[in-house]
């Protein structure tokens, strides 16, 4: 059944589906034998004529087994959930690029810092749906929503967290191979919720470098684009 | 109240002539409204399976024309056409129907209702009027909520979780007073449960027969009370968070709205602690139903009586301090996500004892395959899934590639239709000769099970697998993402093996009607179980009992080497020597 996963291409995507199947193992040997045990169950002990039941209570050796063993099973898997958890979740890294990623009916705003690495000046750029990110590098997403609660999704690299209005939320990823992938919105937002996607590419540092030369034509662009603004007023 | 104070209640009763309103309508005769409830939840099943439907053709065949659903009017459906606002409505209706109105009044008010006086050898519920009132409020909660069909604007289109700010405020939806109407109807449907539950507590507590020990209870009786408590303590949350959320809507205030200071996840903290108890409100009850069915057709006691009632508690208890797993990618402190995640793997620890325990009841029995005796194996086999695929979302890792995904679309239908769904089949046929005073037929019986259970494998299984691929929820048109299209053949199988589970359902609704009508007539315990509704005549008079019966045992005594049959009510009362050994448990 997991096959079905789309392709991972993100560094902590591995250990999730790890866990994945890990639980997948737990989940389907469980399920075999309770479900062998059932049908053997009925098959052996249908009505037949002239015989009675066994007359039992239970058995307090069998109970206090089958409370047990589920209950560490379940702690291993704790505390094997919480090590991978806290490295998506918790211990966001500084990151080698920042991104501030904003959801709204029904797009995502994707707000370059630019050269300068801060965002909110001048010389921030932004794009609707494109992420443009490099293969190999820590990029640092910061979320945020104007209206209504989205989700960021990015399927392929195993990464999902909901935006929430009045805060900002960081989370990460890192992309292990280039190509493009989608990203759409996991939490219902209206009516236009299914459709709202963008687009994540992720690019060779040569093509990335090559973008970003493109957004950001070296200093006298710069200045142009603080011309034009001045000039806008 | 005192056992003499009821005899004196249930005899009075006996004497009063009732008119036809206050006899069928207006009633305040708990097998009454057990009935009323029941009716009124399975009319609205089959509403919000055909909204189910609907549901699927879209997913199956996106923005094609619904076949048969032309006549449906503008701004709803464009000639046969749905639009994605009425596609949202529709699944967030088919979920809120379900739970709230049908699932909910079937198990807990039908069944509730019918069995908690009769298990526990009572003429009535404590408070009769109280009950009426408990079914009346519910079906003005239900118009309520049906009204919202035909305002202005459409229905609530925010989904069953109506999480704000999309449901806070009306431009965000596009809805108005559908979504107004939804709090509404719900509000007032938890001042019925109140009531009900109140009832429910108090009647357990109180007015059992003599010798009715707790610990002789009935597994089902014990589910109920436990769900009773669940109710009086967790619908008033949802009813403060909804009064919050209406005040947001139309009167101004932010509570849930950042620009005015207000906390989106506050909605969700609220809700969720509401909503993850209310799902054991919908599975505790069905386990309840199981407990008692399997005894009776292994023959056999239930296998560790006591752990089963203390399990069942263990979850009522564990069902408050969970709520946080809904929210581990709702941008909730991210630390706080592994405290959740604890709580939420240990419920796995009582649902174990449950299903080992319900294996153990069939070890060594003597299994008879009745059509109820089926439908609560499908429950325990279903529940196993369901339970199992519980354990992906509790991985909080795990659960940021499957959160939002049809995984949890398929989780909660193998809990809330594998588990709860087969539970309400498995009770209508058992106690179908007790409420109506006929038998179901057999044979339409066992080709409506096995068809139900093919299809509904076939229609909610494949679902692990599009959450699996990453096929997000809620959303109209799988087919505009690149990613999903290699699914849409599951997709499409699913619609079509949904459209069969609809179709099977045929032959329950003629067996019902058909039954109620011109089944056999069935004697007082057809099914030759011990438990005290038994005792009563099928379907029981008003005050049930021709005397209050006494309690000798528990209620699970199959082929007790005491006695030659394979049965020992727990009112039959046995010579002194062998009743000093029949005091265990």
């Amino acid at each position: 059944m997991l096959r079905w996963l789309p392709e991972n291409v993100s560094t902590y995507g591995e250990k999730i589906d790890g866990i994945f199947y890990l639980i997948y193992y737990i989940t389907g040997a469980t399920f075999v034998l309770v479900t062998a045990l059932l049908v053997a169950f009925l098959v052996l002990y249908r009505h037949r004529p002239g015989r009675k039941a066994v007359y039992t209570h239970g058995n307090t050796a069998l109970e206090i087994t089958w409370t047990i063993v589920p209950a560490v099973i379940m702690v291993v898997l704790g505390l094997v959930s919480k090590a991978r958890w806290d490295e998506v979740k918790v211990d966001i890294p500084r990151g080698d690029i920042q991104v501030r990623v904003t959801g709204k009916q029904f797009n995502w705003e994707i707000l370059y810092p630019g050269p300068d690495g801060k965002f909110d000046t001048e010389d921030d750029l932004q794009i609707d749906n494109d992420l443009h990110v490099p293969v190999g590098k820590v990029v640092r997403v910061a979320l945020r929503s104007k209206d209504v609660i989205h989700s960021f999704f990015l399927p392929h690299l195993r990464l999902k967290q909901d935006t929430v209005p009045g805060r900002e939320i960081l989370t990460w990823f890192e992309a292990t191979k280039p190509g493009t992938y989608e990203i759409p919105c996991a939490e219902l937002c209206g009516f236009g919720h299914s459709g709202m996607k963008g687009t994540l590419y992720v690019h060779t540092p040569e093509d990335y470098a090559r973008w970003v030369a493109e957004k950001w034509p070296a200093q006298q662009a710069r200045l142009g684009t603080k011309s034009e603004a001045e000039a806008r007023g | 109240m005192s056992q003499a104070a009821v005899a004196a209640h249930g005899a009075e009763v006996h004497h009063e002539e009732l008119g036809f309103w206050r006899r069928y309508v207006f009633s305040t005769d708990h097998k009454t409204i057990g009935r009323q409830f029941l009716f009124l939840g399975l009319v609205m099943m089959l509403l919000g399976g055909i909204l189910a439907l609907l549901v699927r053709w879209e997913l199956g065949w996106p923005e094609t024309r619904v076949p048969l659903m032309g006549w449906v009017p503008e701004p709803f459906m464009y000639d046969g056409y749905m639009g994605p606002e009425f596609y949202n409505a529709v699944f967030t209706m088919h979920a809120t129907i379900m739970i709230f109105f049908a699932v909910m009044p079937i198990l807990v008010g039908g069944f509730g209702n019918f069995l908690i006086p009769l298990m526990i050898g009572a003429r009535d519920m404590a408070f009769p009027f109280l009950n009426m009132l408990s079914f009346w409020v519910a079906v003005v909660a239900g118009v309520i909520m049906l009204a919202g069909f035909f305002v202005p604007g459409g229905h609530a289109a925010t989904g069953w979780t109506a999480y704000a700010p999309l449901s806070a405020v009306p431009t965000y939806s596009g809805v108005d007073w559908g979504q107004n109407l939804w709090c509404l109807s719900l509000i007032v449907l938890g001042i019925s449960s109140l009531m009900g539950s109140i009832n429910y507590i108090t009647t357990v507590v109180n007015m059992r027969a003599p010798g009715m020990t707790f610990f002789r209870l009935p597994l089902v009786i014990w589910s109920l009370f436990i769900v009773a408590i669940l109710l009086l303590l967790a619908l008033p949350v949802l009813t403060a968070a909804l009064g919050m959320l209406l005040f947001d809507r139309m009167a101004g205030t932010s509570f849930f709205l950042p620009e005015g200071g207000g906390e989106p996840l506050l909605w969700q903290h609220l809700f969720w602690f509401f909503g993850h108890p209310e799902v054991y409100i919908l599975i505790l009850p069905a386990m309840g139903v199981a407990s008692e069915i399997l005894p009776v057709f292994a023959r056999k006691p239930i296998f560790g009586y006591r752990a089963m009632a203390y399990s069942m508690i263990a979850i009522a208890f564990l069902s408050w301090i969970v709520w946080g797993h809904h929210m581990f990618q709702s941008g909730m402190n991210p630390t706080l996500g592994s405290t959740f995640m604890i709580t939420t793997m240990l419920i796995a620890v009582p649902s174990a004892i449950k299903t080992f325990n319900w294996l153990g009841t069939l070890w060594g029995g003597d299994i008879h395959f009745t059509t109820p005796m089926l439908n609560a194996l499908a429950f325990v086999s279903m529940f196993v899934i369901g339970g199992l695929s519980g354990i992906y979302m509790a991985s909080t890792p795990v659960d940021i590639f499957i959160h939002d995904t049809y995984f949890i679309v398929a989780h909660i239908h193998y809990v809330v239709f594998g588990g709860s769904v087969f539970a309400i089949f498995a009770a209508v046929y058992y106690w179908f000769p007790k409420m109506f005073g006929r038998m179901m037929n057999e044979t339409l019986g066992k080709i409506h099970f096995w068809l139900t259970f093919v299809a509904f494998n076939c229609t909610f299984f494949p679902m692990h697998i599009l959450g699996v691929g990453g096929h997000m929820r809620r959303i109209y048109n799988p087919l505009q993402y690149e990613f999903l299209k290699p699914l849409q053949p599951i997709n499409e199988f699913i619609s079509i093996s949904a459209i069969c589970l609809g179709i099977a359902q045929i032959p329950f609704i003629v067996n019902f009607f058909w039954s109620l009508a011109f089944g056999r007539k069935a004697e007082r315990n057809p099914w030759k179980a011990n438990t005290l509704e038994w005792d009563a005549p099928s379907p029981p008079p008003h005050g049930n009992f021709e005397s209050i019966p006494t309690v000798y045992r528990g209620p699970y005594e199959y082929s007790s080497p005491l006695v030659p049959e394979d049965w020992l009510p727990q009112t039959r009362r046995l010579a002194p020597e062998r009743a000093a050994a029949a005091t265990v448990s």
